[in-house]
């Protein structure tokens, strides 16, 4: 199986009503490690994983995996920063992608209760998903976006609706995915956060790639006034 | 999509194959007094002939003849009738029983009607009085008959007090109950009407209140698909001694409706 | 005042001793309107989920008239059928005129827009919920239409029963269709307006507390078979 990642982007723009959104950019996301995403609100985080998803198509320039796209449009999946429940049961969420690509009911419904007991949902399997709290309707999001063994991760800012307990299980979970092998990319305002799990960083700032580098680097010691200003935690406009 | 709802109505409609059937469009005033479901079994026991009967007013009924939905027409407006012989719709008219109509109105006669010498002079002094007056409106053969006696009568129908409803007999009664006023229906109706609440016959008898009811078979070469059979065997029924001793005997509240006129 | 109590005792008579033309007109009544239901159906709530995810240059359009049409009195929907299905019409062959298939047509025509309007607004609602995720999920368009019938489906009984208690009640387009002949075309609307008609109000009243007691029971029994409003569901 050839693989989807090399990811590489071109100046890749996106717009909306006349507005540059994200880009151009230019970048290549190698197949392993966490990628993580940071800048002020407004610089275009969640623009740039939605670009790269293709949940929204490119008003210029190219996002170009290393397979064709229908194909890598399969290797991939997506978490929101609030998770989207069907209104089913947790069990039917989890079995929904592995139906969708064709598993028969009794393959999936294996496949869903297996990565249930991992993502501890096991007990909650038959209660409707949308009445689950933020922190487990996030965990079903997560175990619902990695039943199909997707070979990237993106996640925006998976964290940000959730308290400390919930965010503490998410990203132990994150980072045993990322562990595993899975590619990640995830958008975060969470320093800490960002600290903890990125192998390396993107820092965006007005809708462009400002500085990019490994994590170490970048947090030792950032190269732009602008992302040093940024850790500070000072309002970088 | 079209196509399959037209290939599963057809279905629908193959199934309901009956011994005969033919389609007779009669007017309310005719259903509403009740005869038919006399007459209907004993057409069906005599001739084998199960008729579906459909009641609309004699507009109605005639248009229905016209494009052929119906084989034939019972109706009780000669003018209309013989325009529509004359427009090939009907090869012949065939005079079958009358009855009358009568003007009801509200017990305490605020217009005077009863003491009224005929029927011109009734309607004078409703129109005198500006009592209130329900028309059928609807160009119905009661609603021609009625037009016809205002114009013996030479009385203009405007006002406030003369109001065109445009509905069948029964409709037509229930509004004059409802607003107290006088109103022109046939006897059959009236008798056979549930909801007379305050109201009587107060007029009867001119001569010029005579209702012919006649029979009018679609003519046949019109349309292909016109059952000219049965409607002739039907014609033959209304007219017969059999038809004669049913509609003569045919009472409501004791008092007998029809009268056989047809000539065999 | 009277006239209400005579109708329910005239309901309960009808009722009890199963009046056997209550019975068949009761029955008629139910097959016309759910046969009309059931392909208004089958053609409303897919349009209305085609309309929720597709995007067209005239889709604004055609849900302003698919409203608009839900305003189209019955009565003119009963003419213009006539006029198609009379001898003298286009359709005068197939020979479906004053016949329960007649008054099926005419049903669909009135409640099929009123299906397709609630079921796409409902479907809309939780297209615009979903939206993100199926893209992502990489789910085909009959795929997205499928997850959106399935789980807005207590939002499609409601346009089901809309569409049912609509056709139910409808008399003005089925008695010029139809003919209101006895024993062929007689339903329980076209029975009660020949009652009124004949101001036999008692039994006028029985037949529409039959009527309404029917529409109840529907209700009543599509929400149990669905399990609305139960704890935790929605």
């Amino acid at each position: 199986m050839v693989a989807a990642l090399p990811l590489t982007l071109t100046g890749a723009t996106l717009r909306r009503q006349g507005k540059t959104l994200i880009g151009p950019v230019d970048l290549t996301l190698g197949r392993i490690g966490v990628t993580v995403v940071i800048g002020p609100n407004g610089s275009g985080k969640t623009s740039l994983l939605r670009m790269m998803h293709g949940l929204q198509r490119t008003a210029d320039g190219r996002v170009g995996w290393s397979v064709a796209d229908a194909i890598a449009r399969e290797r991939q999946a997506y978490v929101f920063q609030r998770p989207i429940a069907l209104r089913r049961s947790v069990l039917a969420n989890l079995m929904f992608p592995l139906r969708l690509r064709g598993a028969s009911r009794a393959q999936a419904e294996a496949q869903a209760r297996a990565i249930a007991d991992r993502f501890d949902l096991s007990a909650m399997l038959a209660q409707p998903a949308p009445s689950l709290s933020g922190g487990e309707m996030q965990r079903l999001a997560l175990a619902r976006a990695l039943i199909t063994e997707p070979e990237i991760l993106f996640a925006d800012e998976p964290c940000a609706a959730l308290d400390g307990q919930a965010t503490r299980q998410i990203e132990a979970l994150l980072a045993g995915t990322a562990a595993a092998g899975t590619r990640l990319v995830m958008a975060t305002h969470d320093m800490g956060q960002a600290r903890r799990l990125a192998s390396d960083v993107i820092f965006l700032l007005h809708g462009r790639i400002h500085e990019t580098g490994p994590a170490e680097t970048f947090f030792a010691a950032p190269a732009t006034p602008e992302a040093k200003a940024f850790l500070n935690g000072d309002i970088v406009e | 999509m079209i196509r399959a709802l037209l290939l599963s109505a057809l279905f629908l409609s193959a199934g309901s194959a009956s011994a005969e059937t033919m389609r007779l469009a009669v007017t309310t005033s005719f259903e509403n007094s009740g005869l038919a479901d006399i007459l209907l079994p004993q057409i069906a026991a005599d001739t084998g002939i199960d008729i579906e009967l459909i009641v609309v007013g004699t507009g109605q009924a005639l248009r229905l003849g016209e494009a052929g939905d119906v084989d034939a027409v019972l109706v009780h407006s000669k003018a209309a009738e013989e325009a529509f012989i004359t427009a090939g719709n009907a090869t012949h008219r065939r005079e079958i029983m009358y009855n009358d109509f009568v003007i009801i109105g509200p017990d305490d006669d605020p217009a005077g009607i009863a003491q009224a010498g005929d029927a011109p002079e009734a309607l004078a002094r409703i129109a005198t009085a500006q009592a209130p007056f329900v028309s059928r409106g609807d160009d119905s053969g009661t609603h021609k008959a009625e037009l016809a006696l205002w114009n013996a009568a030479g009385i203009p129908t405007e006002g406030d007090w003369y109001r065109p409803v445009g509905a069948g007999m029964g409709a037509a009664l229930n509004t004059a109950v409802g607003m107290g006023a006088y109103v022109l229906s046939d006897r059959a109706s009236w008798l056979k009407f549930g909801n007379k609440d305050g109201m009587s016959i107060l007029f009867e008898g001119d001569p010029a209140m005579f209702n012919q009811y006649a029979y009018l078979p679609v003519n046949p070469a019109r349309y292909d698909h016109i059952k000219a059979g049965p409607a002739a065997r039907l014609e033959d029924w209304l007219v017969s001694e059999r038809a004669e001793v049913l509609i003569n005997g045919y009472r409501v509240a004791d008092e007998q409706l029809f009268t056989f006129n047809a000539e065999r | 005042m009277g006239d209400l109590l005579a109708g329910l005792t005239e309901a309960f008579r009808m009722i009890v001793t199963l009046d056997a033309e209550l019975i068949e007109i009761t029955l008629r009544s139910l097959r016309v309107t759910l046969t009309a239901l059931a392909i208004s159906c089958l053609v409303g709530l897919p349009l209305g989920g085609w309309l929720a995810v597709r995007r067209f240059r005239l889709r604004r359009a055609v849900i302003a008239t698919m409203n608009a049409l839900i305003g189209l009195p019955p009565v003119v929907v009963g003419l213009v059928v006539y006029l198609f299905l009379s001898r003298s019409g286009p359709l005068g062959v197939l020979g479906l005129l004053f016949t329960p298939t007649a008054m099926i047509i005419a049903q669909i025509i009135i409640i099929t827009p009123l299906v397709a309007s609630i079921a796409y607004q409902a479907m809309r609602d939780l297209w615009s919920d979903y939206h993100d995720l199926l893209i992502s999920m990489n789910a085909t368009r009959g795929q997205r239409i499928v997850t959106l019938l399935i789980d807005a489906r207590r939002a499609l009984l409601t346009a089901a029963l809309a569409g049912f208690g609509r056709a139910i009640g409808e008399v003005g387009a089925i008695m010029i269709v139809g003919g209101n002949i006895d024993g062929a075309t007689r339903v329980l609307t076209t029975a009660i307006a020949l009652e009124t008609g004949r101001g036999d109000f008692a039994l006028a009243l029985g037949l529409g507390i039959i009527l309404i007691a029917l529409a109840l029971i529907v209700s009543w029994g599509s929400h149990w078979a669905m399990r609305t409003e139960r704890q935790g569901t929605w």
